[in-house]
């Protein structure tokens, strides 16, 4: 009897499990889009109208996190897929499939690509770094699939490329307003909440080029960096932002990581805030200033308009879309910084920023360059841009095999022209002078 | 910037304020253990205590019935372990295991599904009461220690109270004396009279309670912010079973560890401005790679494991009995 109430409980707690699990299966892609009732985005939309030319045509998602999170890295790339296929006139509820909750595993990866292969996927879009050698290994075996990587480096000539975006220049954006904002306050202290620093390129050139748009409005400015050796943890975010405040008297929080911890914490204190990957002005509409942000959509639409082009033969992939490794930023509307929040900002911030995005997307000048940009604003709020050659100058320390060793400081000398994309997403090692660890 | 010995101050302040869920956590498993089950589900009962805590104190403004109910929901936590464990004679590991996924997925299941509706801790103002420092007369005068030991928030107080008062109760009470008898051998313990079944699901539930408790510290230390890409326990219901064994099984020593373990924890967070504030004597901290941070704790609780088995003088405090069911018809 006690046997046969124990398995009874047992049974009734795993039940309980499973449905809070809300019905996540990684090895059933697809087959529960219906399931996500509540979720915003989620691919279940009635989207059954569809009349394209490409109703056989299956795309193919592995996500690192469910498909039914409402915030955070999976679910700004599922909204950006579900998006672009529903602005194609494609329907994500039956051309959309999705194997989820995927870590960074070679053998789960490979799997993942496997189900999907099998299930039809013309076009398999891989979101996490460590996917890497798996997709770059079963583009060979599959031929006749695409293959598209989010954030990697490896490519093929014909069926496999990578994705990536000048999300620098958003945060130099993003950095205009947090300078601006240390002014009104009169305090040159900013901290910066990091998963990383010079570990990663990423986010060493975001530090870098959020730190030379505090500068451009605040010379005295210094940025401090906190990080927290992943990529998303909402207590040591929380933790990182008060050690900042508490220790540096900080008064704008940046962050490049997952949660808005860091936001809330400006907030709390009185402080003030730039945030990432989303808008974060709901969780902290008296501090946040603007995000940094990705339109994924706008990768994702171009990519799967490509897929369709090439019309069966996958090997076209790569020359539709003009090369292997797609690198886009404000100019294409793939990077943002989100809406000022006015009520926040100090005056003039958006005018300033409006003008540098302009300059940006006009493409005569980038962040990384040897011509720094200052702000002449006129009494009516016009602003005028003053280009001054400098130096683009480092702290002196670079990276280098997991020690900080010395490095001629001078990146890019005076009037110089920007530096190498590949620097900015590869190998950059270092921070620009007025970053620091701390 | 603040001056050098500023740094310091904080730091330590952290390193308790941040760091008490760990004490909570310990202390809860300690009464467990010594009642003879190992309880793996520290975790799961931790995020139940935070999270039904803190929607009851939001509810009615009231940080009593915010403990009360952290306590009541986590120890419910502990009876169905209890129940699986003592009366079903289920495997207390994988019950354990159990209840941590349970009570997580029932932490983002609430979580998630009020969504808007979630509460918000500013607009409660006997929580934020509640969480703000209360100095210790005369003590938080001190230099240093003033600040980092004596200027908290009265949970921070209560925990340290827990752990001495459960280290009293172990070793200078009756019941207390039972209870270890109970933990080492239940036979024995049941030949001279003790209600073996009764003293498990009471310690059970007591000490799942006490680990609620440090649950609801915790979402008030997150200002009970809700975002739901991880837990707020975040692990710290598994360094809680790390400590037990690194406390040898005193509630004492519990304090201890949680300062030990919290040092580390609290360290990664502070060593580029203490590198910053010394940089003489700390100046290498930055050079130090971070991976460091987060293996030095059980590092030390490996050590402390082979110290405590080689110096046998004492014997080590983890009841004879642990994780074993007690069946009385085998006997």
């Amino acid at each position: 009897m006690k046997k046969i109430l124990a398995l009874a409980l047992a049974a009734a707690l795993s039940l309980s499990l499973a449905s809070c699990g809300g019905g996540n299966n990684g090895g059933n892609p697809g087959g529960n889009s219906g399931s996500s009732a509540g979720t915003p985005n989620s691919g279940s939309g009635g989207d059954a109208s569809n009349t394209g030319g490409n109703a056989d045509f299956k795309v193919g998602a592995i996500y690192i996190n469910s498909q039914n999170d409402t915030a955070g890295y999976t679910f700004q790339h599922h909204n950006g897929i579900t998006t672009a296929m529903k602005d194609l006139g494609m329907d994500p509820a039956s051309q959309l499939l999705i194997v989820d909750t995927v870590p960074e595993d070679d053998t789960l990866v490979a799997n993942a690509i496997d189900t999907l292969v099998n299930q039809g996927a013309n076009i398999i879009f891989g979101i996490s770094y460590g996917y890497i050698d798996a997709m770059a290994d079963k583009a060979e075996e599959y031929k006749d699939v695409i293959f598209s990587h989010g954030t990697g480096w490896k490519n093929n000539d014909t069926n496999f490329n990578n994705y990536f975006g000048r999300i620098y220049q958003a945060r130099y954006l993003a950095g205009i307003a947090a300078g601006m904002k240390s002014l009104e306050q009169k305090n040159n202290s900013i901290g910066y909440v990091a998963a990383f620093n010079r570990e990663y390129a990423e986010t060493c050139s975001g530090i870098n080029a959020f730190a030379l748009g505090v500068q451009s409005v605040n010379p005295d400015a210094t940025v401090y960096v906190n990080k927290i050796n992943t990529w998303g943890d909402e207590t040591l975010e929380r933790q990182a932002a008060q050690a900042l405040i508490d220790t540096h008297d900080c008064v704008v929080i940046s962050q490049h990581c997952d949660s808005a911890q860091p936001q809330m914490v400006a907030m709390e204190n009185g402080r003030f805030g730039c945030g990432y990957n989303s808008d974060m002005t709901d969780q902290a509409p008296n501090a946040h200033l603007t995000s940094a942000v990705w339109h994924w959509n706008v990768y994702y639409q171009t990519a799967i308009q490509a897929a369709m082009d090439c019309k069966g033969d996958a090997s076209q992939f790569v020359s539709k879309m003009n090369g292997n490794a797609y690198y886009a930023g404000l100019a294409e509307g793939f990077v943002d910084a989100s809406p000022l929040n006015e009520n926040v900002a100090a005056p003039n911030t958006k005018a300033v920023m409006d003008a540098v995005r302009d300059l940006i997307i006009s493409g005569d000048w980038d962040v990384f360059s040897g011509v720094k940009l200052s702000y002449n604003i006129g009494e009516d709020g016009s602003v005028e841009i003053v280009k001054t050659d400098a130096p683009l100058m480092s702290d002196g320390f670079e990276l280098k095999d997991g020690q900080l060793v010395e490095m001629a400081p001078e990146i890019v000398p005076a009037g110089g022209s920007p530096i190498d994309d590949g620097v900015i997403k590869g190998s950059m090692n270092y921070n620009v002078a007025g970053v620091v660890e701390g | 910037m603040n001056g050098s010995s500023d740094v310091l101050t904080l730091f330590l302040f952290n390193i308790v304020l941040v760091n008490i869920p760990l004490l909570y956590g310990t202390v809860g498993e300690i009464l467990t253990e010594k009642a003879g089950s190992l309880n793996l589900g520290v975790e799961g009962t931790m995020a139940v205590g935070a999270i039904f805590g803190y929607l009851a104190g939001c509810a009615t403004d009231s940080l009593l019935t915010g403990l009360l109910t952290a306590f009541a929901a986590a120890g419910l936590c502990g009876g169905l372990f209890a129940l699986l464990t003592v009366t079903l004679q289920a495997n207390q590991n994988v019950t354990g295991l159990t209840i941590t996924t349970f009570g997580l997925g029932l932490y983002f299941f609430v979580g998630k599904g009020l969504g808007e509706r979630w509460p918000a801790m500013t607009d409660v103002p006997a929580l934020v009461r509640g969480f703000t420092a209360v100095e210790v007369p005369v003590l938080s005068r001190l230099p240093v220690a003033g600040k980092a030991l004596f200027s908290h928030n009265v949970l921070v107080y209560l925990g340290v109270l827990i752990a001495a008062l459960a280290w009293w109760y172990l070793n200078y009470t009756k019941t207390g004396l039972r209870l270890r008898a109970v933990g080492e051998n239940p036979a024995a313990a049941d030949s001279v009279g003790v209600n073996i079944q009764l003293y498990k699901y009471v310690h059970l539930i007591a000490g799942s309670g006490i680990m609620g408790l440090g649950g609801f510290y915790m979402a008030l230390n997150m200002s009970g912010s809700f975002e739901g890409s991880n837990c707020w326990i975040n692990g710290y219901g598994w360094i809680a079973i790390a400590l037990v064994i690194f406390a040898n099984w005193n509630p004492l020593l519990a304090i201890l560890g949680t300062l030990v373990f919290g040092f580390f924890n609290t360290l990664q967070i502070y060593a580029g401005a203490l590198a910053g504030a010394f940089p003489g004597a700390l100046g290498w901290l930055n050079a130090l790679p971070p991976q460091m941070f987060k293996a030095l704790p059980f590092l030390i609780t490996a050590v402390v494991l082979i110290a405590t088995s080689v110096r046998k003088r004492e014997g080590p405090g983890q009841p004879a009995s642990l994780g074993l069911n007690y069946f009385r018809e085998e006997r």
